[in-house]
């Protein structure tokens, strides 16, 4: 009987959670804007949660890339195929690596990092004090940073993927000798900018929104101690990537009819 | 921090981000060929079987890309599959008897045209048809006929097999 009261409470608390995820998504996107004084506020967030991300997404970029183009080049070289290398690496990269990586980094880089900071802000009531100051923190701390996270995914995900097939050109055309024109040639012919790119980035987009709610809300909805920080931080990780990976194969589900 | 600072780096986070769109969309999809592509001429084939051509696939003039299939069309009376293709604007000068055949690149490539020039005075033009076509070479319908071709020489090797029983 006590386990199904558990099993209870806890379908209940789900509930619950997800009912005041929504509400908290509601509040802070249908409000009178205010664009005049809100723009600086998103600014700033774009420079901690985008610019900041940037040399982690470069540089893990350049890398899956590169290995992407060493993996793929000793396989088909084995079917004598090793032209089709930057078909290889470019589509892979657009529809899946890109994205899916992007997001994964994302929520670990700046994901964990908005959480932590709002619910900070919650322990220590700076949250209470506005409201007290008549400050909307759902304005003033809320908003700005979920706009930036929602903005900046796409971003970070279209470098990403310029990024990883320059590396994968690197390894392949500079070091192991492809030629240059097939590289490029095969790729330009097999990728299309509508079904590959354009909907890698409409997945970017779903995983930004999907990522920067999980780690508003999670730093908002924390418990307001330090150990309530730390969980809130890891939950936001973990419940994003599996957001993203479970959101990827909805989308390119969705998504492979016009593939 | 200094807002100054700070706007400039977000104004470069928007630039990078529109750069690598940029590269995306026309280094890695070709879309720059597909979009300065539309100033060539179109003529049409009609095949018996173009096996797995796709539309954008490559048109070719002895290896050397002149062109791209841009639509695939079924005709209703006679059944055969009406391929459009454009073709390069500076490539004007194909004699108007040239032949059409649909290949495969490599054993398990993608279907392309290789057109054959022919030896006329006329030249191909907007809307010109090419009247000689070969038909793509679909590998299980080989096969069938290597069979079938083959079907004497089972019954040869049952006959030995049986003899060596003896």
């Amino acid at each position: 009987m006590h386990l199904i009261q558990r099993l209870g409470q806890l379908g209940l608390k789900l509930c619950g959670d997800f009912g005041r995820a929504t509400l908290f998504l509601f509040a802070t996107l249908f409000r009178l804007p205010r664009p005049v004084k809100s723009f600086p506020l998103l600014i700033q967030e774009l420079y901690s949660v985008g610019v900041l991300s940037l040399i982690i997404i470069i540089v893990s970029g350049l890398f899956i890339g590169m290995v992407v183009g060493l993996q793929g080049y000793n396989t088909l070289n084995k079917f004598s195929a090793a032209a089709q290398l930057g078909q290889l690496v470019a589509l892979s990269v657009t529809r899946e690596l890109g994205p899916v990586v992007t997001g994964l980094l994302f929520a670990g880089r700046a994901g964990s990092a908005l959480t932590a900071e709002i619910g900070l802000m919650k322990a220590t009531d700076q949250l209470s004090a506005m409201e007290m100051m008549g400050v909307d923190p759902l304005w003033r701390v809320i908003s700005p940073r979920f706009w930036a996270g929602f903005i900046s995914m796409p971003i970070l995900s279209a470098i990403f993927s310029a990024v990883a097939i320059y590396g994968g050109y690197l390894v392949g055309v500079k070091w192991l000798g492809l030629d240059n024109g097939a590289f490029w040639g095969n790729m330009q012919s097999s990728v299309d900018f509508y079904n590959d790119v354009v909907n890698g980035l409409i997945k970017s987009v779903v995983f930004g929104f999907v990522v920067t709610w999980i780690s508003v809300f999670q730093g908002y909805d924390t418990v307001p101690t330090a150990e309530g920080i730390s969980r809130a931080t890891t939950r936001t990780v973990v419940y994003s990537s599996l957001a993203i990976l479970g959101l990827d194969f909805v989308l390119t589900a969705t998504m492979l009819g016009g593939w | 921090m200094n807002s100054r600072f700070v706007e400039t780096f977000v104004g470069f986070f928007m630039l990078l981000g529109v750069l690598a769109l940029l590269v995306l969309a026309l280094q890695v999809s070709g879309l720059s060929t597909e979009l300065t592509g539309q100033n060539g001429y179109k003529v049409t084939a009609a095949f018996d079987n173009i096996g797995d051509l796709k539309v954008r696939a490559p048109v070719t003039i002895g290896g050397v890309r002149v062109g791209q299939v841009s639509s695939i069309s079924l005709d209703p009376i006679s059944f055969k599959a009406n391929v459009t293709i454009l073709l390069d604007s500076n490539q004007n000068k194909i004699p108007s008897d040239s032949s059409a055949s649909i290949y495969t690149a490599g054993l398990l490539g993608a279907n392309y045209i290789s057109l054959t020039p022919g030896f006329d005075n006329d030249f191909l033009h907007n809307g010109s048809v090419i009247s000689q076509t070969h038909p793509a070479i679909v590998l299980e319908n080989l096969i069938g006929q290597l069979m079938f071709k083959l079907g004497g020489g089972d019954n040869k090797k049952a006959d030995t097999t049986e003899a060596s029983k003896q």
